[in-house]
């Protein structure tokens, strides 16, 4: 493998996670919820898994729980959200805070134990011969293929379905979506709940695929760079995957430049991922500073029928 | 609207009552990955200067029969490593001497660090701090309680109710160097290493010579991750090593991320501190471990005699602190043999590996031939030998 390829080998395996949960976060914000809770539903979904996996053995089951927490606690959310109109900055940061709290909790008689290889890697064995990007895509595992099809999926449901339609008004203008009869409450439910699973399973692959032992803390930040991301890729699912794997690559990018010998300093080379955030921010904010952002309009404010905005 | 108001600022409450209560759960959460320590390796004076003086000094204390002994940990005893050994040694201690120890695990160096030490002073006789990074804060508190005896991991400051203690575990790093010497193939060697201070270096340059002893033509890349504690930040760390053509990997961390990503690509490695075999029993070499175990009890014993004082204790190979993993499945006989006779040499405390001609990487003679380095010396060490491909931050 050249230094290409191994590069977009190691963004593809450390964007992943990040993928998902910023798959799951657009979801919820296009339906006008502002989404901050990414850091502890990862870290959430990353110890249900690693406690199902290493009490069952069973993938299906892995899954399955991670995927009901991250609803569980992504009904939280919505009915603090939505039925009780709580502000959202302050639910979000709760659940972060919660999340990050309960999994050190409940983690910590499976800290540390480490956790066979449980995601079967799809084997394509043909596409070893096509140079540097055949070798990429023959040997990853079945979650990020997974995170590909999602990415197609969440393309084609926001812009090219009715119900995206729906989702987008929703997102806009929840009076008039109100008026054509979409039923607000029900589908913000709906979408931070399927979000949220999403977001669960961010943490889901970061533990069985990325770094497979259960650690406190183990996202170090990266359900923050996830919130980051949704702005970066505009509440655009496609845009998001390629943020998503850029900033993966810049996760690893360090390490590499310390072995071309460079005389960067080590603890430089730390910092340039979140350098990067914030040069990309300014950059986007710079280049479409004559644009919409692309945020849903109504994000943030609750929705009360009746009332003017 | 009112009814509405009051609900929402009602679930506000709730929201924050919910928030204390599960932040004060994980009160000690931080991630460990923190600043680095404070003394910086051109900056550390040198290792032996206080001590001696005031342990000549020191007043014999009162015997306290049932000591209150406490640890402060930087990671939770589920590491598999640094934090593990720790708290194996205490439990062997507790065993040996029919007392219970308090723990506070996860605690970040930092401030934290000098809040969680303050608060085990007011009751106890004995506190442990088993990082590099609490030294400062260790000796803030001691300075502060004068009645509480304080043992800090790997530093080099004391006071006359502070020692020190920490092994000659450059001698182990030989050891695994020559383990990974004999078993590359491709001679390049791949360090994941935490910070870069003299622990660092020395070993570095202790696991360099040992793989030079029996294969000249190696060389050891080393990439530095700021971090005691972050299996990710490992991982990444171990990765851009195999990438780079490494094919046996050494890491001074406290988790076996490294050795389970080199499991991974079919490289072998080893750890630091604990026996890591069982993590990828294939792929493992082998690495230093400590065992405190027998520190712990003589240390607490001195307390319960009242014959406690301030020093600074360097252990090794001779009375075991020090001491190497099983040796992998991987590795033939014949290096095994290899390491066993040269590890005789240290338990019979007949060798020093820092003798000379050493060069450093400029090629410069650092060590003349038929001299070699002081304990002194080893302990502030900041320069690479001659084979290391890397460089030191200042």
């Amino acid at each position: 493998m050249d230094f290409i390829t191994q590069l977009l080998v190691a963004a593809l395996s450390s964007g992943t996670p990040l993928l998902f949960a910023t798959l799951g976060g657009i979801l919820i914000e296009r339906s006008g919820i502002i989404q901050l809770g990414a850091e502890g539903l990862m870290l959430m979904g990353a110890v249900v898994a690693a406690i199902t996996f290493i009490h069952t053995g069973s993938l299906g089951l892995t899954l399955l729980a991670v995927v009901a927490i991250g609803a569980a606690l992504g009904w939280v959310h919505s009915f603090l959200t939505v039925t009780l109109r709580t502000n959202q900055i302050v639910s979000g940061l709760a659940m972060t805070l919660f999340g990050t709290g309960l999994s050190a909790y409940i983690g910590k008689s499976i800290t540390g134990i480490p956790i066979p290889r449980a995601v079967p890697k799809v084997n394509l064995d043909f596409l070893d011969g096509v140079p540097v990007l055949g070798p990429l895509f023959a040997h990853l595992d079945l979650l990020t293929w997974i995170s590909f099809a999602l990415v197609i999926a969440a393309h084609l449901f926001i812009h090219r379905t009715s119900w995206g339609l729906h989702l987008r008004a929703l997102g806009d203008n929840p009076p008039t979506a109100d008026v054509m009869g979409i039923p607000v409450q029900l589908f913000r439910y709906g979408c931070v709940i399927a979000g949220s699973m999403l977001i669960g399973l961010a943490g889901a692959d970061m533990l069985l695929v990325y770094s497979p032992t259960w650690i406190e803390g183990m996202t170090a930040g990266r359900g923050w760079i996830a919130v980051a991301l949704i702005i970066f890729a505009r509440w655009n699912p496609l845009r998001a995957m390629f943020c998503a794997y850029f900033f993966g690559m810049m996760d690893t990018i360090g390490f590499k430049i310390q072995l071309i010998g460079s005389a960067i300093p080590s603890y430089f080379l730390k910092m340039i991922p979140y350098i990067v955030t914030i040069l990309v921010l300014m950059y986007l904010g710079y280049r479409n500073r004559n644009k919409p952002s692309g945020s849903p309009e109504a994000l943030g404010t609750p929705y009360i029928r009746e009332q003017r905005f | 609207m009112k009814r509405l108001k009051r609900s929402s600022s009602i679930s506000v409450l709730l929201v924050l009552a919910l928030t204390a209560i599960l932040s004060a759960c994980g009160s000690n959460n931080n991630n460990t990955a923190s600043e680095a320590p404070s003394g910086s390796p051109s900056a550390s004076p040198s290792a032996s200067s206080s001590a001696s003086a005031s342990a000549s000094a020191a007043q014999t204390r009162t015997p306290i029969p049932n000591p209150r002994v406490a640890f402060v940990y930087i990671g939770p005893p589920g590491d598999g490593g640094w934090t593990y050994q720790h708290d194996q040694g205490v439990k062997f201690m507790e065993k040996e001497l029919g007392i219970k120890a308090d723990t506070v695990e996860n605690v970040p160096e930092s401030a934290d660090a000098e809040r969680v030490i303050t608060d085990l002073a007011q009751n106890h006789d004995i506190i442990f701090t088993t990082s590099f990074g609490y030294m400062d804060y260790t000796l803030n508190v001691a300075q502060k309680f004068p009645d509480v005896i304080f043992e800090h991991a790997g530093g080099y400051k004391t006071n006359d109710n502070m020692s020190t203690y920490f092994g000659m575990n450059w001698e182990a790093s030989y050891l695994s160097g020559i383990a990974a010497g004999k078993m590359t193939k491709k001679n390049v060697l791949g360090y994941v290493a935490a910070f870069p201070i003299p622990e660092l270096v020395y070993n570095i340059n202790a696991f360099t010579l040992g793989a030079q002893s029996v294969n000249p033509d190696v060389k050891v890349n080393v990439v530095w991750t700021n971090t005691w504690f972050d299996p990710t930040t490992e991982r990444n760390a171990a990765m851009s090593l195999l990438d780079k053509g490494a094919d046996v990997l050494m890491a001074y961390q406290d988790s076996p991320a490294s050795l389970q990503a080199a499991a991974e690509r079919g490289a072998l490695a080893g750890g630091n501190d604990s026996d890591m075999t069982r993590y990828a029993p294939e792929a493992y070499l082998t690495n230093p471990v400590w065992n405190w175990g027998q520190y712990y009890v003589d240390t607490v014993k001195s307390v319960m005699d009242g014959t406690w004082t301030s020093q600074q204790y360097l252990g090794s190979f001779e009375d075991g602190m020090v001491d190497i993993a099983p040796i992998g499945e991987s590795v033939p006989d014949d290096v095994k043999q290899l390491i066993e006779d040269a590890k005789q040499k240290f338990v019979e405390g007949s060798f020093n590996l820092f003798s000379g001609p050493i060069y450093d990487q400029s090629g410069a003679e650092k060590v003349a031939s038929g001299q070699s380095m002081s304990n002194e010396e080893i302990l502030n060490m900041n320069w690479f030998v001659q084979g290391v491909e890397g460089s030191i931050p200042q």
